[in-house]
């Protein structure tokens, strides 16, 4: 932690760490702490005076069907893009590893989603899927699917789901790739030589040598499925049609910026940074055992 | 590949190509719909092959008024908003994070570790799990609508502070010794062997917070109601608004590629410091 050689203390260090700890208090530390104290608050209908009520705004938040509905909905929302896209990156990094020559070349045509932002992968993908003009409902049509996401929950979910892995192919294909490069040569050539094939050789050699890639992905893509795909929740669906598509940090926002229910919002504030606060103990944990190969 | 079998190396490459060809397909539909005249953009089935209006949507989009029928900000100026915003934001990170983990590593000083728990807790507070009270945090500052406001809120980094944290514990504690026996005090040290040593990474770093600043989405949403600071990414939610009136596809994409067209490009042509950036930071 500390250089054995180290300079003696002075004024210089606390000059040094000011910047990052005023920030720190300032636009965290503070806010969070805000959160917290306005999450025991209830403001009254005009906004002019606000009562103390201890945890009455959780005990809503718990008893009410929309914030539960809208908490198992992130759950299958979030869980359903970390397999889609984990599932994606590891077949197509299955079979990149496989190429002696070029691996490196489809690495360059498979990782720069990773820069387009959440909020233009929503707008990519509605436009494709824009029910009276896009591509795919035209395909979809000719086979019997009638597509409108505006009408159909589970087709706006659909669409969400799609947009978000699609983006987040690219981080699970580059960590894969490099954890499947990191495997010696020799063990995969001593199970050839024993008569394994290639599927083979993936299912019992190499998928079980990454499973602590895999587990650490999973906890990255819960993290980003949670957090990071406001932008295309907000592009593609505003959270509907109905709320079928608002999910948790979408609903903190649409409660206390459009709704203006702040000790609830400020409520699922405290609870998201409550998950939040797990998945890093979770992720911390996990790269204190890292697996040597 | 450890034996020899054509089947299986016309399988492999198969795979990737048809996976390539998935991943860039909405891309590619973008890439299409911007190069279209209005006309063509409204009638199904959209088309799927480029057609010659690219240059004169380029233009409309970038210097004419945009969207007919929106008030926004000219697209040039959201292009410059986003990169002062993402050149604030990351430069802004390294030099505090740079900073905090030179006095964390090589300095002995009385609340040494709460400052670093501190910088830790940062971690487990996203903006999106506090954005009300920062949000008049950063009104009572009346810093709303200001380049300050976009970025200075976002460049703790907890994160970057570790990383170069992890960085300075592998240099020899032998250049600290020989510096100071050479009469270099700390900010000589930190100047002539410190920041030339962390140079890659300080490069690393910065390929990934670029990337991080320009996507930007929830914050700058917030804090800008003043159209003058909008900033290229948030305006492709203003213009999908606007198109339930006034489908007007080939600018929409046309925008939209030239949103993510500076992100991507310093993924492919930094794609070593990318890579590199991308694994040290997430450990």
């Amino acid at each position: 932690m500390l250089k054995r050689v180290h300079f003696p203390s002075s004024l210089l260090p606390y000059l040094l760490v000011a910047p990052q700890i005023i920030i720190t208090l300032v636009f965290f530390l503070w806010p969070a702490s805000q959160a917290m104290y306005q999450s025991f608050l209830i403001e009254d209908a005009f906004g002019l005076g606000t009562e103390f009520v201890w945890f009455e705004n959780f005990e809503q938040l718990l008893t009410d069907s929309h914030y539960l509905a809208s908490f198992q909905r992130t759950a299958v929302f979030s869980l359903l893009v970390a397999a889609l896209s984990m599932g994606t990156a590891l077949i197509l990094a299955g079979f990149a590893q496989r190429v002696v020559r070029g691996a490196m070349f489809y690495r360059t045509l498979l990782i720069w989603p990773y820069a387009v932002a959440p909020v233009l992968a929503g707008a990519l993908w509605v436009f494709m899927f824009n029910p009276t003009l896009g591509i795919f409902p035209y395909f979809l049509e000719m086979v019997g699917i009638t597509w409108n996401h505006y009408l159909s929950g589970n087709q706006a979910m659909a669409l969400v789901i799609m947009a978000a892995a699609w983006k987040q192919v690219a981080y699970n294909f580059l960590f894969y790739l490099a954890a499947m490069q990191s495997i010696p040569n020799s063990v995969i050539e001593a199970a050839a030589i024993d008569g394994a094939g290639p599927a083979r050789r993936f299912w019992t050699i190499i998928f079980p040598l990454i499973s602590p890639t895999t587990f650490f992905l999973l906890v990255i893509n819960m993290v980003y499925a949670f957090f990071e795909t406001f932008g295309i929740i907000h592009a593609v669906t505003q959270g509907g049609p109905g709320t079928s598509t608002t999910i948790l940090v979408y609903k903190v926002f649409n409660d206390g910026f459009v709704g203006l229910d702040l000790g609830g919002s400020a409520a699922q504030s405290v609870v998201l940074m409550v998950l939040v606060i797990a998945m890093t103990v979770v992720q911390f944990r996990f790269v204190e055992r890292k697996v040597e190969y | 590949m450890v034996e020899n079998r054509p089947f299986a190396t016309f399988l492999t490459h198969l795979v990737l190509v048809l996976g390539v060809i998935a991943i860039a397909l909405p891309v590619w539909i973008t890439f299409v719909a911007a190069t279209h005249d209005p006309l063509r953009m409204g009638q199904a089935p959209l088309p799927m092959w480029p057609g010659d209006h690219f240059l004169t949507n380029m233009k409309q989009t970038l210097f004419g008024s945009g969207l007919s029928g929106t008030e926004g900000a000219p697209v040039w100026l959201m292009l410059l908003n986003s990169l002062a915003m993402a050149l604030m934001i990351s430069t802004g990170k390294i030099i505090i994070s740079l900073l905090s983990a030179f006095a964390i590593v090589y300095f002995k000083f009385p609340f040494r570790m709460t400052f670093f728990w501190m910088i830790f807790i940062t971690l487990m507070l996203p903006v999106e799990v506090r954005i009300l009270p920062t949000f008049e945090v950063v009104a009572d500052l009346g810093m709303l609508n200001s380049y300050w406001g976009l970025s200075v809120p976002l460049i703790a980094s907890a994160t970057a502070t570790f990383m170069f944290r992890q960085v300075f514990l592998t240099v020899p504690d032998e250049m600290l010794e020989s510096a100071r026996i050479d009469g270099a005090g700390p900010l000589r040290f930190f100047f002539d062997i410190l920041l030339p040593l962390s140079r890659t990474n300080i490069a690393a770093l910065f390929v990934i917070l670029f990337i991080y600043g320009w996507n930007q989405y929830l914050w700058p949403l917030l804090i800008t109601t003043d159209t003058s600071m909008t900033t290229i990414v948030m305006s492709i939610k203003q213009m999908l608004e606007a198109a339930e009136q006034s489908p007007q596809w080939n600018i929409i994409m046309a925008t939209a590629l030239l949103a993510m067209i500076p992100p991507v490009f310093v993924v492919i042509a930094m794609q070593k410091l990318f890579v590199q950036g991308l694994t040290e930071t997430d450990k």
